[in-house]
């Protein structure tokens, strides 16, 4: 309850530093352009597509974190996870961490729980990768600043790499563990 | 066009979602706004910021950096600077597409946001805490690697 309501102070004193922040960026944009003001047409223009473009999408950008966050709960994660195997552990680790929505530092404490319950090791990394880096909404957005081709090709790569990675850091991890109790 | 895709996607699981459940429903669309909300004024942010770099530094400056001429020390610098950088993924994107527009190679924005996403400084204390020092320390140091390795390929395919 306690970490509740810090964390809600937390946050309020975020926003009033965003906005603080903002108020100050906007002064300094002001003060740019009225220096010189031969910039103003470029830089209002940038200013211009690019506020259009985000507004665009933002909305339904935050529909859709709001609906994961509401729809796919952590029990599911956990209870998918926690009893997966084989290969097939490394695919969902990807897929269960794509789904949900939240920062990072809301999936360490998953899957260390993860971990205790037996989740394979690789499956766990595979889940944190992906739940820092291929969330769909956050595609999304990728998918409209930086077009289909970028957004497809980095995608595709991530999750190849990210599959290696899960794969290898459990066996480096494992056999370690298994030299130190032959030790 | 992509944003039209994009409207019609989150659409199409609003209806979902409401056929389904629609208390859930209305608790979705409540986080939904409270996040734009929280989020908006860094956007704002961060769009004011592009706007300036692309007013006022010169293309040939940020090529320097981030561009061709940077070579691999430049994708070194940008994969250093998305390691240790905390800004939320959803802002990269569009500060991407104005470095790429403005004389940055595919390779340092693809490495940039890789490591941006995948590598937390800020919350590497609580990731060792949670699954050991190995763990963390493995999957934030081969992240770095790999983020580099996409960014070349990306580079090399696009």
């Amino acid at each position: 309850m306690k970490d509740h309501i810090r964390e809600k102070g937390n946050k309020r004193k975020g926003i009033r530093q965003d906005a603080v922040l903002l108020g100050a960026t906007l002064i300094i944009m002001l003060i740019l352009l009225s220096v010189f003001p031969e910039k103003q047409e470029a830089v209002t223009k940038a200013l211009w597509k690019f506020f259009i473009e985000m507004i665009l999408v933002l909305p339904a950008v935050m529909i859709l974190m709001g609906l994961f966050s509401a729809f796919v709960p952590k029990e599911m994660v956990v209870k998918y996870l926690s009893k997966a195997a084989g290969i097939k552990a490394v695919f969902l680790g990807i897929i269960m961490g794509a789904l949900p929505t939240g920062p990072l530092y809301v999936a360490f404490p998953l899957a260390s729980a993860l971990l205790k319950k037996g989740a394979r090791i690789s499956c766990i990394i595979a889940f944190l990768s992906a739940w820092a880096c291929i969330k769909i909404p956050q595609e999304m957005v990728e998918l409209q600043f930086l077009g289909p081709k970028f957004m497809a090709t980095r995608l595709i790569l991530t999750i190849i790499f990210v599959i290696m990675m899960g794969l290898s850091i459990e066996r480096l991890i494992e056999w370690r563990d298994k030299n130190k109790r032959i030790l | 066009m992509t944003a039209l895709f994009i409207n019609f996607f989150a659409l199409i699981c609003l209806l979902i979602a409401l056929s389904r459940d629609r208390a859930k429903t209305k608790r979705a669309l409540i986080i939904a706004l409270k996040s734009f909300f929280n989020i908006f004024p860094t956007i704002l942010l961060i769009i004011i910021l592009i706007g300036l770099l692309l007013g006022f530094v010169p293309q040939s400056q940020i090529s320097k950096i981030v561009g061709e001429q940077a070579g691999f020390w430049g994708i070194l610098v940008v994969a250093f600077l998305g390691a240790i950088l905390h800004i939320p993924s959803l802002i990269s994107f569009p500060l991407a597409a104005a470095l790429l527009k403005s004389g940055a190679t595919v390779t340092s924005v693809a490495v940039f946001i890789t490591t941006l996403t995948m590598i937390g400084m800020v919350t590497l204390p609580l990731e060792v805490r949670e699954l050991g020092k190995k763990m963390a320390l493995l999957r934030n140091g081969i992240s770095f690697l790999i983020a580099i390795i996409i960014g070349i390929i990306m580079g090399v395919i696009l």
